[in-house]
């Protein structure tokens, strides 16, 4: 059978792969693109490692890798792509980055930063067991556990 | 230090620096002028015992006391962030002692105000000038804190004094027992920590077995309102009371300590035994706190 494109080659911009199935729109509510972005969004394509996996292209705009490692938390094995005249220039995978702020909810009920106007901070403890202390309530979470803002 | 926030934060020198200080402090309060200083209590539970430690520390030094405690009527009821209340007693005061139900409102409130902040209490978080006072007390009745035989007893699972007493305690290679009901057992995250750190411990439900070999006794309140079924609290309100029959064969040394208020887990009989150690427990938070706020003012010699 022949390999078809199911979505457009982009020219220039970002291409992120291997994200959770199911995942896209948490991770595109994260980058949060511009009204100038071309964004293609992908559902279940079949994956050997992942059996089903999601893709976004975006064309027009590289992601930084501050951008690039915001959805760490939610795609930890996404493969990132920067493309520039339809040539990969650049592959990376993404890492939680050691202090995540404003971006995440504090699971914790009691901890203050659910009941004031104020911004989360998170810091890493433990990359392999993707652990994060909450620099308020003191509490840890793995990163599964959280939900972004 | 320009805060007093968690226990975490604090290095093992800069805890034998206000243990050393509140010695001092106990023989000679008066190498310490604390007048026409001002500490803001900024209450928003009501703690009578905690605040009323921190007052006497501060008078006793010669500062000066306002309080907030309880919201009922203040600004907060009218729906005041926590960061403004906080702004305006710091223009009010020159250090700020809060107590709050919600954890981390202490350390949000240092990031917001230039005075300095003392955590009286974050909801199950941290009490570090109790950790500290506790140091100070098992210090003062042992002459040391290296390799001391605790048992803590009674509610281990909420309570968050015996928390802060473990990590306090660490660094000084202590042998814990865990004495407890196994539906208030230690939390497994301290004991996977306490391994991490190699301090040996061992859990237990019987007290009377390890009464002869410890050097402190840790009793802590098991507490009505931590159960949602009033069964399960009956069935284990009186697991653990401590009689002077109990104590007969103790060690020489023993002390019993407890955070106070005490119901029923410590018979009075035990009051005038020379086990007995919680009031002067008590008495040694004045010292403690007085070593906290002098520094934290930048008054420490």
């Amino acid at each position: 059978m022949m390999k078809v494109l199911k979505v457009d080659a982009i020219r220039n911009g970002t291409v992120i792969d291997h994200i959770p199935a199911g995942r896209v729109q948490r991770v595109l509510a994260i980058l949060k693109p511009r009204s100038t972005d071309i964004v293609m969004m992908g559902m279940n394509f079949p994956s050997k490692a992942m059996k089903k996996k999601d893709i976004i292209k975006i064309e027009g705009r590289e992601l930084t890798k501050n951008e690039v490692n915001s959805i760490a938390l939610i795609a930890p094995d996404a493969k990132v792509s920067i493309i520039r005249d339809f040539k990969v220039t650049h592959k990376s995978t993404v890492q939680i980055p050691e202090r995540i702020e404003g971006l995440v909810v504090c699971p914790n009920p009691k901890c203050i930063t659910n009941a004031e106007p104020m911004m989360t901070i998170f810091n890493l403890q433990d990359s392999s067991s993707r652990e994060l202390a909450c620099q308020y309530c003191e509490r840890v979470f793995t990163a599964d556990e959280m939900t972004h803002i | 230090m320009k805060h007093l926030i968690s226990m975490r934060d604090l290095s093992a020198d800069k805890t034998l620096q206000l243990l050393k200080l509140a010695k001092s402090l106990e023989k000679n309060p008066s190498q310490i002028d604390l007048s026409r200083r001002v500490m803001a209590a900024v209450f928003y539970e009501a703690s009578t015992r905690t605040r009323m430690s921190f007052e006497s520390a501060m008078k006793r030094l010669g500062g000066e006391v306002i309080a907030m405690v309880g919201t009922s009527g203040t600004s907060v009821e009218k729906g005041e962030t926590l960061a403004d209340t906080a702004r305006v007693m710091a223009r009010y005061s020159d250090i700020i002692v809060m107590r709050h139900p919600m954890e981390g409102a202490a350390r949000y409130v240092s990031e917001q105000v230039d005075v300095p902040v003392v955590n009286a209490g974050d909801g199950a978080n941290q009490h570090p000038t109790q950790s500290l006072l506790d140091l100070y007390t098992i210090l003062k009745s042992q002459g040391t804190l290296e390799g001391l035989k605790l048992a803590l007893v009674g509610d281990l699972k909420y309570g968050r004094t015996v928390h802060s007493l473990a990590y306090a305690l660490a660094p000084f290679k202590p042998e814990f027992h865990f004495v407890s009901p196994k539906s208030l057992a230690m939390p497994s995250h301290i004991l996977s920590d306490l391994r991490k750190m190699d301090i040996p411990f061992k859990e237990t439900t019987k007290l009377d077995k390890i009464v002869n070999t410890t050097d402190i006794m840790y009793v802590t309140r098991i507490q009505r309102e931590r159960f949602p079924d009033r069964e399960e609290y009956e069935k284990v309100k009186n697991a653990y009371i401590i009689t002077a029959d109990l104590l007969k064969n103790a060690k020489d040394n023993m002390k019993v300590m407890h955070p106070l208020p005490r119901v029923n887990e410590i018979t009075t009989d035990v009051d005038t035994t020379k086990y007995a150690y919680y009031f002067d427990q008590a008495e040694n938070g004045v010292y403690m706190r007085q070593a906290i706020l002098a520094t934290l003012l930048g008054e420490a010699k």
